[in-house]
């Protein structure tokens, strides 16, 4: 689970600072998706049992594994609910932002 | 100096100077009457006379959209297309001056239908003149070959980046045979360097392509493709400057001003119909009427500074439009105009719609235009829009 890293997107502040017509290096993520969430998932991690099945579901690939833990990257989780509804166990709810 | 002229049609024409520029992607479905200009290059790449790929595919939809997809990894592309097919294209169109792609196009001036025509006239590139290519139109077959030199040195130049459309009316110049000098290849090859994009995708600098704009970032989009379009205006100037220098001849950039110097009365059109219109200025020039003839070449950029230029020397300005915006004037005929409200002087106007669906404009009707134009100078004819080659009488 090898994340790619955001690179730090420096916003245009002249016309000459825009890439010549809508194309740009890969890995920068000017806006993230989380403005689009009404309720984000919260795991937890005393139920989770490490099945996986929510990142095999999650339309987004925002879910990952970090120390041990199931993490969900709340940059890109548009907060569909696909996990919490797919989560055997219960471990996922959606809460309100 | 010895030159290499052969008798060709337009088509060919077309075809010989799209070979010297070696795309490395043909992509294109043929339809009358730009179909020899792609049977051509077919053969020339079958015959290993040309190193590029010639792509088949199955609609003018996939031509651009092949074109577009080779134009972002670095390549140079050609397509071209006329009127139905022109129109297929139309999503593609904006796609490609948005993505920034310069794409070459000869566009086989033709009809639209409904009714059906194979014939000439200007209704369908005039009508995508909002697509955001830039758009030239030449008056014989040595000039369509010069241009696609010219047009890749034009789309291509890093200010610009810009898609060019290639515009030559339908039989009357693909059709017609012309002797055309074939410049050599090693001077053009000196004359066009490589195509070198900043927007090149490669595994060593992968990029995200074509994405989406919201409101916050479109205008911004947009403002810089307007410039670079106002900016190609400079690069066509230097570029035909520095074609006149390889080469030994000139098209005079945006406009050609023939026998405008002390004229009264002038005539502006698009294409083939100039040399017509020429032949008329001669024969009135000897009778001792002071008219002249404007040829636009471009279309986008518009060269309103030649007009302005124009409407300050001159008391009246006709526009000879193959192609009429239903409901209002000729196309041509509203940019000419809108540039004339921009002088101060008054210049009495008239616009001449005809030469629809391959009909001759004849050396008669022309003359009759210029006579027309100065009959508003002593008032006796209002400015108008007019149908001037109807075969029946109508109820105006």
């Amino acid at each position: 689970m090898n994340r790619p890293k955001n690179k730090e997107y420096k916003f245009p502040t002249h016309i000459d600072d825009y890439p010549t017509g809508p194309q740009y290096k890969a890995g920068f993520l000017p806006e993230t998706n989380a403005g689009w969430r009404k309720v984000r998932p919260v795991v937890d991690h005393e139920a989770c049992v490490f099945c996986l099945r929510c990142y095999l579901v999650c339309p987004d690939g925002t879910i990952f594994k970090e120390d041990g833990k199931i993490k969900i990257d709340l940059d890109y989780c548009k907060g569909c609910g696909v996990c919490a509804h797919e989560c055997p166990k219960d471990a996922i709810s959606m809460v309100k932002e | 100096m010895k030159t290499n002229k052969i008798f060709i049609s337009g088509d060919e024409a077309a075809a010989y100077g799209v070979k010297l520029c070696r795309p490395h992607v043909i992509a294109a479905y043929p339809i009358t009457p730009q179909t020899i200009t792609v049977e051509r290059l077919s053969e020339m790449v079958e015959k290993g006379e040309m190193d590029g790929e010639y792509m088949h595919v199955e609609s003018e939809h996939s031509a651009i959209s092949v074109c577009m997809g080779a134009s972002s990894v670095g390549a140079r592309t050609f397509t071209a297309s006329s009127s139905q097919g022109l129109l297929y294209m139309a999503e593609g169109l904006h796609y490609a001056s948005g993505g920034r792609y310069p794409i070459v196009m000869m566009n086989a001036n033709r009809s639209v239908a409904l009714p059906w025509s194979i014939y000439g006239d200007h209704r369908d590139s005039l009508s995508l003149l909002d697509c955001g290519w830039i758009q030239v139109y030449v008056e014989d077959a040595q000039e369509a070959l010069d241009m696609m030199i010219q047009a890749y040195r034009i789309a291509e130049h890093k200010d610009v980046l810009t898609p060019m459309m290639v515009n030559l009316d339908g039989f009357i110049l693909t059709h017609t045979y012309e002797l055309v000098e074939i410049p050599d290849q090693q001077k053009v090859d000196e004359f066009l360097p490589a195509f070198v994009t900043p927007n090149k995708m490669s595994f060593e600098e992968p990029k995200n392509l074509a994405f989406s704009s919201k409101p916050d970032d479109n205008t911004e989009f947009k403002y810089q493709q307007n410039q670079a379009v106002l900016k190609s205006i400079d690069v066509i100037k230097e570029v035909d400057q520095e074609f006149e220098a390889t080469f030994g001849r000139k098209y005079h950039d945006m406009v050609e001003e023939y026998r405008c110097e002390d004229a009264e009365v002038v005539l502006v059109a698009i294409g083939s119909v100039c040399g017509t219109v020429r032949v008329v200025v001669d024969k009135l020039r000897e009778e001792g009427m002071k008219v002249g003839l404007l040829k636009i070449r471009f279309m986008r950029p518009f060269p309103e500074q030649e007009v302005k230029d124009l409407a300050k020397r001159v008391k009246a300005i006709g526009v000879i439009d193959k192609d009429i915006s239903f409901g209002y004037e000729g196309t041509v005929y509203t940019n000419v105009n809108s540039a004339i409200s921009k002088v101060e002087n008054y210049v009495y106007k008239s616009n001449f719609i005809g030469g629809l669906g391959g009909r001759d404009i004849t050396k008669a009707e022309i003359e009759d235009m210029f006579h027309k134009l100065y009959a508003g100078l002593d008032k006796s004819r209002e400015e108008k829009v007019e149908f001037f080659s109807l075969n029946v009488e109508t109820n105006e």
